[in-house]
C-alpha cells in the first residue's frame, strides 16, 4: 500500500476485518452444531449396541438361573436349551461332519477346492467372492475342518516376529463387512509370507457376508500358517452369534447344511487363539485387559473348553479333582468324544443358596445381572472360599477348588474379549457391556511392564477414524469395518508394523459415494438412520410415555410443552439421549415451545399396527424386545425348521404364536 | 409468581447444559477433553468469537490446567452465559450485510479464492481444514463461486 492511504479504504479494511469475524464465528457455530449433533447419534448407535449386548448377557444368566434351579425333571425344555452335545457322542462326530457324500450338482458354477489348498486358490476364493458367488457346502465343510485340525495345534498365544525385515499388517473388526477387507487387500495386498496379517477378532456379525470373510481368512490361514494369524474377538461366540446375524445368515445360505457348518464353526471358534505377541514387545488381542490378566497363565489355559463367554467350561461327571479336557484328539483322529449327557452346568455366577420360588418372581431380569461376574471378582479369596463352602454343602459342584479356578480363568478370557480401556485409573466392571471390564492407563502401565511389553494394540470399538489412541499412546485402538453404524458413520483403518515397531495407520471408507459427501451430508445420513432407530423406541413405548405426558397435562388438553416432553421421555425410556439436543428433529411441530403429543403419536407411527387380535400392549412389548424374542426363538428351534418345541410348556410361546407374532413386527 | 417462573428457567437451562455436556463425557466421569468445550457452547446457541471462547476456557479451566473441565465449574459459569443471553445469535440479514462488505463488487457471490484469502488472512484466521471444509459444502460445483445468500439460508439453525 502506498503512502496517503485514504480515510475511506482504511474504513473499509476495518469493516473487512469485521465482516470476516462475524463470518467465522458463525461458521465455526455451524460447525460446532454439526459436531454436536454427530457425537449425539454416535453415542445414539454406541448405546443401542451396546444394550443389545446386556440384553444378551442377561437373557443368558436368566435362563442359566432356571438351569440351575429347576430339576431336569420338571422342565425338559430347559434341558433341551442347553442340552450341547446330546446328539453328537463319539462316532457321531465323524458322520455328522462328513463332507464327503455331499455331491456337487453339475450346475454349481461357484469355485472348486482341491487340498491341500494353494496360495492361488485362497485367491481365487477371493475373486469369487468379489463375483458373489457362493461356495458350495462340501468344500466348506472340507475347509473348515482343515482349518479345525490346523488351530488345535497353535498355542493359545501366537508368537510373531518382525525379523527378515517383514512388515505386519493388523486389521481390527470386520463384523462381515467384505467390502472392507477386498479394500485391504487391495491397497496392502493378500496375506503372503512376505506380508504377514494379524486379524484380530469380530470377523463375523452385522455385516451380511460374514461367512465368505471367514472362508478368506481360513483359506490364508491354511495357505500360509506361519504367516496369518488370528485373534478370537467377543463374536466368535455361537450364542452371541444367535443374536446378531451371523446363525441367520449362515443358514439362509446354506439350507441343508447350514447347522453343520454351524455346530462345526462352534467347535473352530473355540479353538481360535487369545491373542498375539510380536517381537515380545507389541501385545494384540481382541478387548482389552484387565488388573487380573495374567498371559502367563493365559498361555496354559485350555482355550477351547470356552465355548462361550455366556456359558462356564463343561465338565466330565464323575471326574472328582480335575475338569477334564474336551478330548477331541485321539490317535491323530478328529473324532470327539464328547463328554456323555452334561446335565446342569456349574453355576458359574449364582452364589446365593437356592432362592425360593417366591423370591424367583419378585426378580426382574436387571437383577442377574449383577450376579454375573462382578461377585466373583470384587470378593476377597476367603469370602470366595466361603461361599464355595455354601455350595458344597448343597452338593451343586463335584469340584469346588478347581470351579473357582476354572471360573477365574474364564473372567480373564472375558476378560480379554470384552473389556474397553477407560481414562481414569483403576478396574471396574464393565456395565455397559454386561462382561469384561473398563480399564484404566494405570493397569495397562501395570500389564506392559510386567510382561515387557510396550504396546497394546486391540480393537473392539468403532471409532471415528478407524483408530485411536490412548493412555499415552500404550493403547492403540483398531477398527477395519468403515461405515459400521450407517453410510459415513466412520473410517476403517488397519496398522503397518515394521522392525521398529512404529504403528503406522492407513485409513479407508467403503463405498467411494461417502468420500464425496461433505461434513453436512455425511452427519445427517447417519442422523437419520439413529433417529429412525429412537422413533422405533418411542412408538414402542407409547403407553408408557402417554401416561407420563398426562402427568404433565392433568386438565386433558392434549398439549404439554416442551420441556416436559423431554422429562418425560427421559423419565421413561432411560436411554440417556440427549432430548433436548434432538428435540427439534423429534418434535418438529411446536409453535410456542408447546406439543400436541398425541398428534405427535399418530406422526411418529412408522406403520399402523395391525391391532386386530393382538392387544395394543402386548404388541408394544413385543416390538420392544423383538430381537430377545428372536433369539429365544432361535435357541428353542434347534432343529432350525422354524418350528419350536411340539409340546408347549408354560415357559414358551408355542410356534403359531411366537411366528405370527414376529412377523407383525 | 416470578421467582418459580425465574427457578423453573433456570432449572431448565441446567438440564440443557447437562445434556450437552454428556454427549461429550463418555464415561460419565463428569468432565470433559477441553478441546470438546467450544462445541458445546456453541451447540447451546452461543456465538463466542475464539477470544472469548479462550476467555470463558480460562474461567473454566483447574488452577492447574489438566486438559480436562469438569462440570461443576462448566455450569455456573455457563448458566451465566445463557442467562445474560451473551454471545447472541448473528441475525440473518447481518452476516448477509458482512458477506456483501466481502463482496466489493456486489456480484451476489464470492470466488473461492476471495473467500479463501479473507477466511485465511483476516479476522480470527481459519485453518487449512477448516476453510477446505467451508468451501467443499458452501460451492456451487457447476461454477466454482460461493452465492452467499443461499448458504447463510443452507446453514442458520433455529435456535432453542
Amino acid at each position: 500500500m502506498g503512502c496517503g492511504v485514504s480515510k475511506s479504504s482504511q474504513f473499509h479494511v476495518q469493516r473487512c476485518e469485521k465482516a470476516a469475524v462475524l463470518i467465522q464465528m458463525w461458521y465455526r457455530k455451524y460447525v460446532a452444531r454439526m459436531e454436536m449433533r454427530r457425537r449425539c447419534t454416535w453415542n445414539i448407535f454406541q448405546s443401542i449396541e451396546y444394550a443389545g449386548e446386556q440384553d444378551q448377557i442377561k437373557l443368558y444368566n436368566f435362563l442359566g438361573y432356571l438351569m440351575d434351579h429347576f430339576t431336569p425333571s420338571s422342565s425338559n425344555l430347559i434341558c433341551h436349551i442347553f442340552r450341547e452335545n446330546e446328539v453328537c457322542r463319539d462316532a457321531e462326530w465323524e458322520r455328522y461332519f462328513c463332507y464327503k457324500n455331499i455331491e456337487i450338482p453339475e450346475v454349481y458354477s461357484g469355485p472348486h477346492l482341491t487340498f491341500p489348498l494353494t496360495a492361488s486358490q485362497a485367491a481365487g476364493l477371493v475373486e469369487s467372492f468379489k463375483n458373489k458367488q457362493q461356495l458350495h457346502s462340501r468344500y466348506v465343510l472340507q475347509l473348515l475342518l482343515e482349518t479345525w485340525k490346523l488351530l488345535r495345534i497353535l498355542p493359545n498365544i501366537n508368537r510373531v516376529s518382525t525379523c527378515h525385515s517383514k512388515e505386519i499388517s493388523i486389521c481390527g473388526d470386520l463384523h462381515g463387512q467384505l467390502e472392507d477387507l477386498l479394500l485391504i487387500f487391495y491397497k496392502n495386498g493378500m496375506p503372503s509370507m512376505e506380508k504377514p496379517y494379524v486379524f484380530n477378532g469380530d470377523f463375523v456379525d452385522r455385516g451380511k457376508d460374514s461367512i465368505e470373510i471367514l472362508l478368506i481368512l481360513f483359506a490364508f490361514l491354511l495357505v500360509y500358517p506361519s504367516d496369518v494369524h488370528l485373534n478370537r474377538g467377543n463374536h466368535e461366540d455361537h450364542i452371541v452369534n444367535l443374536r446378531y446375524g451371523f446363525t441367520k445368515e449362515v443358514l439362509g445360505k446354506y439350507r441343508v447344511h447350514g447347522k453343520r457348518i454351524l455346530k462345526l464353526l462352534q467347535k473352530i471358534f473355540s479353538w481360535l487363539p487369545l491373542a498375539t505377541v510380536i517381537d515380545h514387545k507389541v501385545l494384540v488381542l481382541h478387548g482389552g485387559i484387565s488388573d487380573a490378566t495374567d498371559l502367563s497363565l493365559l498361555a496354559k489355559v485350555d482355550r477351547h473348553r470356552y465355548v462361550s463367554a455366556l456359558r462356564p467350561p463343561k465338565k466330565k461327571p464323575g471326574s472328582e479333582d480335575q475338569l477334564s479336557m474336551d478330548s477331541d484328539m485321539e490317535d491323530d483322529s478328529w473324532i470327539s468324544r464328547v463328554s456323555a449327557g452334561t446335565r446342569r452346568r456349574a453355576s458359574l455366577t449364582y452364589m446365593k443358596p437356592f432362592a425360593s420360588r417366591n423370591d424367583f418372581q419378585h426378580r426382574s431380569l436387571q437383577d442377574f445381572s449383577r450376579h454375573i461376574i462382578r461377585p466373583l471378582r470384587e470378593e476377597p479369596k476367603d469370602r470366595r472360599r466361603q461361599a464355595e463352602f455354601t455350595l458344597s454343602t448343597l452338593g451343586h459342584l463335584s469340584s469346588l477348588s478347581a470351579h473357582s479356578h476354572c471360573a477365574a480363568l474364564l473372567l480373564q478370557i472375558v476378560d480379554l474379549l470384552w473389556s474397553d480401556p477407560m481414562s481414569q485409573d483403576g478396574c471396574i466392571p464393565n456395565e455397559v457391556r454386561g462382561g469384561g471390564c473398563y480399564w484404566g492407563p494405570d493397569v495397562t502401565e501395570q500389564v506392559l511392564s510386567k510382561n515387557h511389553l510396550q504396546l497394546l494394540i486391540r480393537s473392539h470399538e468403532c471409532k471415528q477414524e478407524g483408530y485411536e489412541f490412548c493412555h499415552s499412546r500404550k493403547v492403540l485402538t483398531i477398527f477395519s469395518a468403515s461405515n459400521y453404524y450407517e453410510v459415513g458413520s466412520n473410517r476403517g483403518a488397519y496398522i503397518t508394523l515394521g522392525p521398529d515397531l512404529i504403528p503406522h495407520l492407513i485409513q479407508y471408507q467403503a463405498s467411494s459415494m461417502t468420500r464425496e459427501l461433505t461434513l453436512t451430508q455425511r452427519v445427517g445420513w447417519t442422523e437419520h438412520s439413529a433417529l429412525k432407530v429412537v422413533r422405533e423406541q418411542l412408538f414402542a413405548h407409547r403407553s408408557d410415555l402417554t401416561g407420563a405426558f398426562q402427568e404433565f397435562d392433568k386438565e386433558n388438553t392434549g398439549m404439554i410443552s416442551l420441556n416436559d416432553w423431554a422429562r418425560a421421555v427421559e423419565a421413561v425410556l432411560h436411554l440417556g439421549i440427549p432430548w433436548r439436543v434432538l428435540r427439534s428433529q423429534l418434535v418438529p411441530n411446536a409453535p410456542d415451545g408447546m406439543m400436541n403429543y398425541r398428534s405427535w403419536f399418530r406422526e411418529l407411527a412408522i406403520k399402523e399396527p395391525d391391532t386386530e387380535h393382538i392387544h395394543q400392549a402386548l404388541l408394544e412389548t413385543v416390538y420392544r424386545h423383538r430381537s430377545t424374542l428372536e433369539t429365544i426363538f432361535r435357541i428353542v428351534d434347534t432343529d432350525h425348521s422354524g418350528k419350536a418345541l411340539g409340546h408347549a410348556p408354560a415357559a414358551t410361546v408355542s410356534r403359531v404364536q411366537t411366528r405370527s407374532v414376529l412377523s407383525r413386527v | 409468581m416470578e421467582e418459580e417462573n425465574k427457578e423453573a428457567v433456570i432449572s431448565e437451562i441446567h438440564r440443557r447444559i447437562a445434556e450437552a455436556f454428556n454427549v461429550f463425557d463418555n464415561e460419565s466421569s463428569k468432565s470433559v477433553d477441553v478441546r470438546e468445550v467450544g462445541t458445546i457452547i456453541r451447540s447451546l446457541g452461543c456465538f463466542p468469537s475464539e477470544a472469548e471462547l479462550h476467555e470463558m476456557i480460562a474461567e473454566v479451566e483447574e488452577e492447574e490446567p489438566t486438559g480436562y473441565i469438569r462440570f461443576e465449574k462448566f455450569l455456573p459459569a455457563m448458566t451465566k452465559v445463557l442467562m445474560e443471553r451473551k454471545f447472541r445469535p448473528i441475525p440473518k440479514d447481518v452476516l448477509i450485510q458482512a458477506f456483501e462488505v466481502l463482496d466489493q463488487e456486489k456480484k451476489g457471490y464470492l470466488e473461492a479464492e476471495e473467500l479463501k484469502k479473507y477466511m485465511t488472512q483476516e479476522g480470527e484466521p481459519f485453518s487449512q481444514d477448516e476453510v477446505e471444509e467451508m468451501l467443499s459444502a458452501a460451492l456451487d460445483n457447476k461454477e466454482n463461486v460461493i452465492f452467499y445468500k443461499d448458504l447463510v439460508s443452507k446453514m442458520t439453525f433455529e435456535d432453542l
